[in-house]
């Protein structure tokens, strides 16, 4: 509606209609982008769910051998232990791209120099530690994997849901409105051309009628 | 490079320390709140939080969805799983597709 108010001219006609075309391409575009996002959203969430349940189901294991370890060995034994010969981790973060939407990829390394093995003296420490340890280490992988799946996944659906609602904007507002415009001012110009074509009869009419008269007037005069 | 940061009560992230993450421990979700915000700030690529402070600071956690890093991620505590991680996902499918299609049982 709110377009029904502009100047009924030709190159107003031509701007909107200019306007709705633009409008309908990026309608399709974003159409297609949008079935496309989902598709693949659809598959990341799929995994995403099974690696979730798989990283919740072994974490509850890794805690219980901890606290199995904790059991057995006196808490600050077990702190010690854990703490004091830190490895250190490191991530590197490259992007992906999934229909313009830049989605991170994580690769998880050890720092230089850290070994894959065990990092404390196996003097005091219980067997119940080592295979918690041992455990959680095997279990990075998918954590890491988990991560990635799951911050794809949030963006994508936050991306979905913007386009979306572009997608309903220009179906439902931006192309009724420019096509009810487009209407309004070629029924403008329709209607002023028929009013100019009866405007012209009317005066050929009168100057018909006139030549008529003036034509008789002179017919009698010479009578 | 990035680093990999985990969040939660000292019991539950304490094995963390031993696999090469960066283990802050916090004894509430306001404290975790705060952690979370320090730690976004400097370069963690993940960071790791457990449900149980997860449930109490979800405003905070949302702030990160949109970015790129670093990514939030909801894991269970030694409590073992509260299915919260799990409502997250949920949450995201019904957002994106209108209709919960994934946990229909």
């Amino acid at each position: 509606m709110a377009n029904t108010n502009v100047n009924p001219t030709r190159m107003e006609l031509k701007r909107l209609k200019g306007r709705l075309a633009t409008a309908r391409r990026g309608h399709k575009l974003l159409k297609d982008k949008r079935d496309e996002i989902m598709r693949q959203f659809l598959d990341i969430v799929r995994e995403n769910k099974e690696l979730r349940e798989k990283v919740e189901e072994s974490l509850a294991k890794v805690h219980n051998g901890f606290s199995v370890a904790a059991a057995v060995s006196s808490p600050t034994i077990l702190e010690q232990a854990l703490m004091v010969p830190r490895r250190e981790g490191e991530i590197s973060v490259s992007n992906r791209n999934i229909m313009s939407v830049n989605v991170p990829e994580f690769a998880f390394q050890l720092k230089d120099g850290a070994s894959a093995g065990l990092n404390y003296g196996y003097a005091f420490t219980s067997g119940e530690l080592d295979a918690a340890v041992e455990a959680l280490s095997d279990l990075l992988p998918t954590l890491v994997l988990l991560a990635q799946k799951e911050k794809t996944a949030q963006m994508l659906a936050e991306e979905i849901e913007k386009t979306r609602r572009r997608v309903n904007a220009l179906e439902y507002i931006m192309i009724p409105d420019l096509e009810e415009g487009i209407k309004s001012i070629s029924m403008k110009l329709d209607e002023n051309e028929r009013g100019n074509t009866t405007r012209l009869m009317k005066v050929k009419d009168l100057m018909l009628a006139k030549t008529l008269a003036n034509a008789r007037e002179s017919h009698m005069h010479e009578a | 490079m990035y680093k990999i940061g985990v969040i939660g009560d000292w019991d539950s992230v304490l094995g963390f320390i031993a696999v090469g993450f960066t283990v802050h421990a916090a004894k509430d979700a306001h404290q975790a709140a705060g952690l979370l915000k320090q730690m976004a700030g400097e370069n963690y690529a993940i960071i790791y939080i457990t449900e149980n402070l997860a449930v109490d600071m979800q405003e905070e956690i949302d702030r990160y969805k949109e970015k790129t890093v670093p990514a939030v991620i909801v894991i269970p505590g030694k409590e073992g799983s509260t299915g919260f991680g799990m409502m997250n996902l949920k949450k995201s499918v019904e957002r994106a597709v209108g209709a919960d299609i994934l946990f229909k049982e």
